[in-house]
């Protein structure tokens, strides 16, 4: 958690932050911004750029590389009301067997469940190294108190997750508090403790580009590890113009601070060939620092399935069907 | 100010709409006197694989409608050609088929798919049946559609040939792939736009162009397919396909037929692309324990 200091280098309560303040980060100073000054989008822009990267030609031994590394970077992901242990337990054998007729296939990153079934998915992967991320702080709406997130997100934790996906809280943002949103991500990253916090921003909600570059600007000061497009629940969940625009953010604050962001887009990924896309963008945005499952990951609960499917092609050489793959 | 006339690109039919070929490649179809008539699509090896996922994409729902729909269906086909039966002979014509033969052709061909409508309410009564066996259940047998059925149409007939393999295969609620004829494709291209307006849901029917050298390898080794239909007449392709069949136990069929004959239309082309189901349902043996109505 990064300690908030005013000038005189006393510490301060988060809610107070102003304009000029700063914090200070492993041993450097850092300028809160004013989110009100956020750049802005130039839209047009970010779809031609969006064409070229969707345009590259990846073959043979590259794609086989990015298929694998992509592999790597999911997070498996199951969300639903309906979601029983046995589902949960189904779901973390695939992420630790993904497709074992097929030589040299790596694991994926990590499981993604509700905070209630993160025991039995940590005991489930004991001993893989895949990791378990859990969602909290009333997901997917957010809409609770403070209290109430902080408990969720707290309670995750001790269940064992080593990871916490956060939802802010849209209809703060939207409303212009962009304290109370920063805020709320400060108090719930230091209830994360070693766990790292992933911020879902829910992008489908938030309108315009612009308001997507200002949330990735408050959750990355806020204290981020990593930042998400959406929650999955809402149309349209990640597309690549609003990845982009967070990868911009993330690069901005990397140039400033020399601190790495991560990246997860979720939602709608479904294809291989989408999957290699945004390897492309994010190779392209942010270079190959970026390019493993510290840094970047996809959540997904179908796309698994299709980068295997290409996979076996690239082995027997003759396309594949989903009758040959588990369901989940 | 003379008016130029304005020329049909023929494309290719991929779920419903009519993509270019994703490859750009095209050949150059000539009538007799080596005039050009047409620019042909040279599908894929992609194409194909996108037309798969198209047809995967569309079996569940058409498989699952009613039988008397997918008949009601097939018949709109039927009256969309007939609606369109000038310019399917001009184009028959123009590829150096006899304008008597070609009247003939397109006649025959709007027959075919009535007579096939009318089995798709019928085939399933007459091939399924009630078994006796010799415990307490009810068994019975009923034909199912076996899937995503791929088709190397034959290469002499330019509309006969082709309506003549896709109507048994839709008929019995397989969805397919076709490849047309190399050297009468125009037809195959015109009658996609009469599958497109014809209640033909997207995906049933994907119509390819392009050679049977290049994609018979392809068609017969996907592993998502599930019925190979080849019918031309060339021995190597012929043994390669059926030993790709192997690769997932797909059916491979040989359709040697002369498609202007009479008995080459019947019911037995739609059951051989059709699996038994065999259902043992529990019931009470009337009689044997003294139980009655």
């Amino acid at each position: 958690m990064p300690r908030f200091l005013n000038e005189s280098g006393d510490s301060i309560p988060a809610f107070s932050l102003y304009l000029s303040l700063n914090f200070i980060f492993m041993g450097s100073i850092i300028d809160i911004p004013d989110f009100r000054l956020s750049p802005v989008v130039d839209q047009v822009g970010i779809e031609e750029r969006i064409s070229r990267f969707t345009a590259r030609s990846i073959k043979k031994a590259s794609k086989v590389q990015a298929l694998k590394l992509t592999l790597t970077m999911i997070d498996l992901t199951t969300l639903e009301g309906k979601d029983t242990i046995g589902k949960v337990k189904q779901m973390c054998y695939k992420a630790a067997h993904l497709c074992d007729q097929l030589a040299g296939i790596p694991t994926v990153a990590a499981v993604c469940v509700y905070p209630t079934h993160v025991r039995t998915a940590k005991k489930s992967l004991e001993g893989t190294g895949i990791k378990v991320a859990s969602v909290a702080t009333a997901f997917p709406s957010g809409n609770s108190t403070r209290n109430i997130k902080i408990e969720d997100t707290k309670y995750a934790v001790a269940e064992g997750a080593d990871e916490v996906d956060m939802v802010i809280s849209r209809g703060e943002f939207l409303e212009g508090n962009y304290n109370f949103v920063f805020d709320e991500i400060a108090a719930i990253k230091e209830a994360c403790g070693k766990a790292r916090l992933k911020v879902i921003l829910e992008t489908g909600e938030l309108s315009t580009l612009d308001n997507v570059r200002r949330a990735s600007d408050i959750a990355i000061y806020a204290g981020a590890d990593f930042i998400k497009t959406s929650t999955g629940k809402i149309s349209p969940a990640a597309t690549m113009p609003v990845t982009l625009v967070m990868l911009q953010a993330i690069k901005d604050y990397y140039s400033k601070t020399g601190i790495m962001i991560g990246m997860k887009p979720a939602g709608g990924i479904s294809t291989a060939k989408l999957a290699i896309n945004y390897l492309v963008m994010l190779h392209e945005t942010l270079g190959q620092k970026w390019l493993s499952n510290e840094w970047f990951r996809f959540g997904a609960s179908s796309l698994a399935n299709d980068v295997l499917m290409q996979l076996g092609k690239e082995t027997h050489g003759v396309y594949q069907s989903k009758d040959y793959f588990s369901n989940d | 100010m003379e008016r130029i006339e304005v020329l049909k690109t023929y494309k290719l039919y991929i779920g419903g709409t009519f993509p270019r070929t994703e490859s750009g490649r095209y050949y150059q179809l000539m009538n007799s006197k080596k005039e050009i008539i047409a620019n042909v699509s040279l599908g894929s090896r992609k194409d194909f694989r996108n037309a798969v996922v198209a047809a995967r994409g569309a079996f569940g729902g058409w498989s699952a409608r009613a039988a008397f729909n997918r008949g009601q269906i097939l018949y709109r086909i039927a009256e969309m050609l007939e609606g369109r039966k000038e310019q399917f002979v001009n184009e028959l014509v123009q590829q150096g088929i006899k304008k008597t033969a070609a009247e003939d052709e397109v006649k025959k061909s709007i027959d075919r798919l009535v007579y096939y409508s009318g089995w798709c309410d019928k085939f399933i009564t007459l091939f399924g049946g009630v078994n006796p066996v010799a415990s307490s259940h009810f068994n019975f047998s009923v034909p199912e559609a076996m899937g995503v059925v791929a088709i190397v149409a034959p290469e002499n007939s330019g509309l006969l040939g082709i309506i003549s393999v896709i109507a048994p295969c839709i008929a019995g609620g397989n969805t397919c792939i076709i490849l047309a004829s190399e050297k009468l494709p125009l037809c195959a291209v015109t009658f996609a736009e009469v599958l497109a307006t014809s209640d033909v849901p997207g995906g049933v029917v994907n119509i390819l162009t392009g050679t049977s050298k290049e994609l018979h390898s392809h068609f017969s080794n996907h592993m998502d397919v599930n019925a190979v239909v080849f019918c031309r007449d060339d021995k190597a392709e012929r043994k390669a396909v059926a030993e790709n069949g192997a690769l997932n136990v797909k059916r491979i069929y040989f359709w040697d037929k002369d498609w202007n004959k009479d008995e080459s239309e019947n019911p037995y082309l739609i059951m051989d692309l059709q699996e038994i189901k065999t259902t043992w349902h529990p019931i009470e043996n009337i009689g044997v324990g003294g139980a009655k109505y």
